[in-house]
């Protein structure tokens, strides 16, 4: 793990875990002690070359890594703009970049003595990468999961039980992927001295938002990487779609300091972000307090979370990592949302150009790039993360698909 | 005017006797229920309120307070109706209450704006379970100018230093939790709890409260031979939801919860 070679940004956060205004630790004191102990772990494999030597072979050998970056030529000359290059983090094993954050977490869970290890999912993304880790190095896991995510991500239930986690389903509030947060940190405040908590996003109380930014960011180095050998130059413009934000924060983090790379997140805005059913933290919310960290977040006037909807389950959700919400207010990224129907519409267009099926998440970052792409010229690069593959999504689409025909036809 | 949790505690000391805190979710099943559920735990004799504000995502809350949450939420439980609650009836009222708030609550309507909402409404302290150490200095120091008290919590696990570190900035009392988990109801309090309390009273100069887990009289007088007093949260909280299932009107919740809170003060023992 070759650690961000961009010093100032890498300064961040500071000691209590602040990007700017953002971040903090806003947790129940049972947890402190855990976060502190993490905090120090963290440093102390940060240094250690034995870590990054076991780390590096295991994203090398095991998931493949580096993973490549393609030219999208039928997508560029369909959209006739900007050069279309796509990072194929579906192609890393489990197929998501979840399986970065998960293996370097699960690799800190071995060093600090921990047996178990518990995670929140939504889309199953994360929680099928952290089962599959904590199989390969004999870890028992449990996967809190909202039933309606259950429901709408069934492929992965099964995948995640096959690898010999437990899945435990989540009834309260919406029953997605904040609930079954809520649900993974009352099971980690009674189980913290045993259990490591792996934490799929950039969000959550410091140290989580600088440690799982720290493990995605591979991916924007080697976006680098390839960028200069391929075009001997950086990209114009990366766009990675935001829900908690760790496959964006991964991408962007390495472009921080380079001013002539544009960064784009794209949140997910629903039925439209004029509706209240959208997920799009950054474009609609304000700041506040959500699962140990100050940030922007969906709320009422009295703090009380607000109902979110998106039809990809790792974008339901009503916050977003605090980093995000410093590159926004900071202007070095800039946020925009894209509706249900464009991330569909998306997911069509891309499986059909290019053959590849992107994550309903993904599609949505796919979504932005066809607004943007026909506005740039010819010589500007564009790079989409195509941060999972998308056969978890295949039988919902195909549901909704049949369900909006029903409506058509009994108007028709 | 003395705080009313200090004044609290020296009568307590003066006394020889230990103090029971009733824990009650504002709105459950509705705030004119919590406002007559407070005059009528003081008649009885407890020490102080806790009175819980509802949130969505009650992180350290068992499913019995969060489900009296949701209830109290969707019957249109908000920070300015439980502001207005307290305000009506604390001339009526001398114990103390204290405001048991997230963070998420207190951060959106502005801790200045809620800090003097609760001052004037006549709120003696607060306790922001999701409040770190760490985060706690900016708001220690407006409560204090507030002349209010900011109620910090130490768990099972935390280390010593770290104990006294949170026992400096901590004002009114310290609330021990009896175990590192969520809350609800036990039946058996760990055993190293008297001795857990005894080192945190050693380098404590203020009272040490322990909540969570207690539900019996027996476990109430276990604590309170060790600690200044006992916090009974959602032992109280369930019998009240079961009252309201059964169709129950608010003077047969009264009395159940009131026969209720009478056998728990049965354990609060003279030191």
């Amino acid at each position: 793990m070759n650690m961000p070679k961009n010093m100032e940004a890498s300064q961040m956060p500071n000691e209590h875990g602040r990007f700017g205004p953002f971040g903090g630790q806003f947790v129940p004191e049972t947890l402190m002690a855990t976060l502190k102990q993490l905090e120090v772990e963290y440093a102390a494999a940060k240094n250690d070359r034995e870590f990054h030597r076991q780390l590096d072979w295991y994203l090398k050998y095991y998931s493949g890594r580096p993973t490549s970056l393609y030219f999208a030529r039928n997508l560029t000359q369909r959209l006739g703009g900007a050069k279309i290059y796509i990072k194929r983090e579906d192609l890393g094993h489990t197929g998501s970049h979840k399986i970065n954050n998960a293996l370097g977490q699960i690799l800190l869970a071995v060093r600090m003595g921990k047996k178990r290890v518990i995670a929140e999912t939504g889309a199953g993304q994360h929680g099928v990468a952290t089962a599959t880790a904590a199989a390969a190095f004999g870890l028992q896991c449990e996967v809190y999961m909202g039933t309606e995510d259950i429901r709408r991500q069934e492929l992965n239930v099964y995948r995640m039980k096959l690898l010999g986690a437990k899945v435990i389903g989540v009834d309260s509030g919406q029953k997605t992927l904040k609930d079954a947060i809520n649900e993974a940190m009352r099971d980690w405040l009674g189980s913290v001295q045993t259990t490591h908590y792996v934490f799929g996003t950039v969000g959550g109380p410091h140290p989580f938002p600088m440690i799982v930014r720290d493990f995605q960011s591979v991916i924007g180095r080697e976006i680098r990487s390839q960028m200069m050998e391929f075009e001997g130059r950086l990209p114009d413009v990366c766009i990675a779609c935001v829900g908690g934000g760790s496959n964006a924060a991964g991408m962007f983090y390495d472009f921080i300091s380079d001013a002539g790379v544009q960064l784009v997140g794209v949140e997910a805005g629903g039925y439209g972000i004029h509706t209240p059913m959208h997920s799009a933290s950054i474009s609609c919310g304000s700041p506040g307090v959500l699962h140990g960290t100050y940030t922007y977040v969906l709320q009422d006037q009295d703090g009380q979370t607000a109902n979110v909807h998106s039809i990809a389950a790792g974008l339901d959700y009503p916050g977003v990592g605090p980093e995000h919400s410093s590159w926004y207010e900071s202007k070095r990224v800039d946020y925009t949302a894209v509706t249900d129907d464009e991330a569909i519409d998306a997911f069509k267009l891309l499986s059909q150009t290019e053959g590849l099926i992107p994550a309903l998440e993904s599609s949505h970052a796919v979504a932005y790039a066809v607004k943007l792409a026909p506005k740039l010229g010819k010589d500007k690069l564009m790079v989409i993360n195509l941060s999972g593959r998308g056969d978890k999504d295949c039988m919902e689409v195909a549901r909704l698909e049949q369900l909006r025909q029903e409506k058509k036809e009994q108007r028709g | 005017m003395v705080n009313r949790i200090d004044q609290k505690f020296n009568e307590l000391a003066s006394d020889g006797r230990k103090g029971l805190f009733p824990f009650l979710v504002a709105g459950q099943p509705d705030l004119k229920t919590t406002q007559e559920l407070i005059k009528c735990l003081e008649t009885l004799g407890v020490s102080g309120i806790e009175l819980g504000f509802p949130f969505t995502d009650p992180v350290a809350d068992g499913p019995v307070i969060q489900n009296a949450f949701t209830q109290a939420l969707a019957q249109g439980s908000s920070v300015s109706g439980i502001m207005r609650a307290i305000g009506e009836i604390r001339s009526q009222v001398s114990i103390p209450i204290i405001a048991m708030v997230s963070a998420s609550i207190v951060y959106r309507v502005g801790v200045d704006s809620f800090l003097e909402q609760a001052a004037r409404a006549g709120f003696d302290g607060f306790i922001i379970p999701d409040l770190s150490l760490e985060e706690a200095p900016v708001i220690a120091e407006k409560v204090k100018k507030l002349d209010l008290r900011l109620i910090l919590l130490v768990s099972p696990t935390s280390p010593e230093d770290r104990q006294e570190l949170i026992a400096r900035t901590a004002t009114g009392f310290i609330y021990y939790m009896s175990i590192a988990g969520i809350t609800g109801e036990r039946e058996k309090l760990p055993e190293e709890l008297p001795g857990n309390v005894k080192r945190l009273k050693a380098l404590s100069g203020i009272p040490v409260l322990v909540g969570f887990g207690i539900k019996s009289p027996e476990q109430v007088r276990q604590v309170c031979r060790v600690a200044d007093g006992a916090i009974v949260g959602s032992a109280i909280v369930r019998r009240i939801a079961e009252s309201i299932e059964q169709g129950a009107d608010r003077d047969q919740t009264l009395v159940w919860v009131e026969d209720y809170v009478r056998e728990l003060m049965t354990g609060i023992v003279r030191s």
